[in-house]
């Protein structure tokens, strides 16, 4: 999947929202880790100086999303196309729910993320996540979000998802890490009304 | 429920939510507080859309917002104040909300106990009959005791 990063940016490109939380998205190798920089402004509540829950949650789910976007791209076709061999979306992934699990303050420090896409059937995706700071294996917070697809064709049931390690294979050999990417993908705006 | 006095927490009401640094860096607002409910909201702002080519604000930060909103409305529900941590949250989102329109958050705390307290969201733009999402949470209370893994 030689264009992961690009797909990736044009995810981000297209939320402000990660912007204004300074999200990155980090493609090394196989495997996206989404950074979130420390900044005063992600305080919840000033006397106990811990992250404010309603961003980590913002944050995991904004990483489910670029995650399930890497996998299933959105297919914006040429004039003359042939289809594509793989699955493409009609559009974003529409939110339809997320549950947050806290399991220990957000402190003051940077937060990584990483999300996994369980399952993406024919109209559902279901995605987890999880948000660390200084070590992988003690999470500070868990996500399970839903998603709605549209893939814009008539599909042929559910589409079994790729080991993670398929993804992103190939786009960076040469860069090991490509930092730097701007915003996140989004939080879209929850909602399905228009599916 | 007067220990904390009602009239005392709504004159609070602005500090309560501009209390916090990321309430104030998304702009919240206090509406109006009652025994166990509250009701915030979230200004549009074109740096808050979740994307771009509709203009419909982000899911995170309708997010955000029941968060928090859930946690006044607990501190409303409280005699005297015990700091809570989010312990869960679960957000459906029912539609889209319509751009250029403020987010409002109302939450009820239904359910207070010696540790964990319950609350129910809605968030809505223009009436609460009509909602954006709907959210479920519990807190986890005096969550600040030393050797307690906390949040705020």
């Amino acid at each position: 999947m030689k264009d992961a990063q690009a797909r990736l940016q044009a995810v981000i490109a297209a939320v402000p929202y990660a912007r204004f939380l300074r999200i990155r998205m980090d493609l090394a190798g196989d495997e996206m880790t989404a950074v979130m920089p420390y900044c005063d402004e992600l305080i919840g509540n000033p006397m106990l100086a811990a992250l404010h829950g309603g961003v980590l949650g913002a944050f995991m789910e904004m990483t489910a999303l670029a995650q399930l976007c890497i996998l299933h791209p959105v297919y914006e076709p040429e004039p003359g196309d042939a289809p594509p061999e793989e699955r493409r979306l009609a559009r974003q992934p529409r939110p339809i729910g997320v549950t947050v699990e806290y399991l220990r303050a957000g402190r003051r420090v940077d937060t990584f993320a990483r999300a996994q896409v369980k399952r993406a059937g024919r109209r559902v995706a279901i995605v987890a996540a999880e948000a660390w700071q200084d070590k992988r294996s003690t999470p500070i917070a868990l996500l399970s979000a839903r998603f709605l697809l549209s893939t814009g064709d008539a599909g042929d049931g559910s589409h079994p998802v790729q080991p993670q390690a398929e993804q992103g294979a190939g786009s960076g050999p040469d860069r090991p890490s490509l930092r730097g990417v701007e915003g996140a993908g989004g939080a879209d705006a929850g909602g399905s009304s228009s599916a | 429920m007067t220990a904390t006095p009602l009239s005392t927490l709504r004159q609070m009401g602005q500090t309560i939510v501009q209390g916090s640094p990321h309430a104030r860096a998304l702009g919240l607002e206090f509406v109006s507080l009652e025994p166990g409910e509250a009701v915030i909201r979230c200004p549009y702002r074109p740096e808050l859309v979740g994307d771009a080519q509709t203009g419909v604000i982000a899911g995170g930060v309708v997010t955000t917002l029941l968060d928090h909103c859930c946690g006044i409305a607990v501190m409303a529900a409280m005699q005297t104040y015990r700091p809570g941590a989010t312990l869960n949250l679960h957000i459906d989102y029912l539609r889209s909300a319509e751009p250029g329109q403020a987010v409002h958050a109302h939450a009820h705390c239904y359910k207070l106990t010696r540790s964990v307290a319950f609350v129910r969201a809605t968030a809505y733009d223009r009436e609460r009959e009509c909602p954006i999402a709907t959210a479920q949470a519990s807190f986890m209370l005096d969550a600040h005791r030393p050797g307690h893994a906390s949040r705020p």
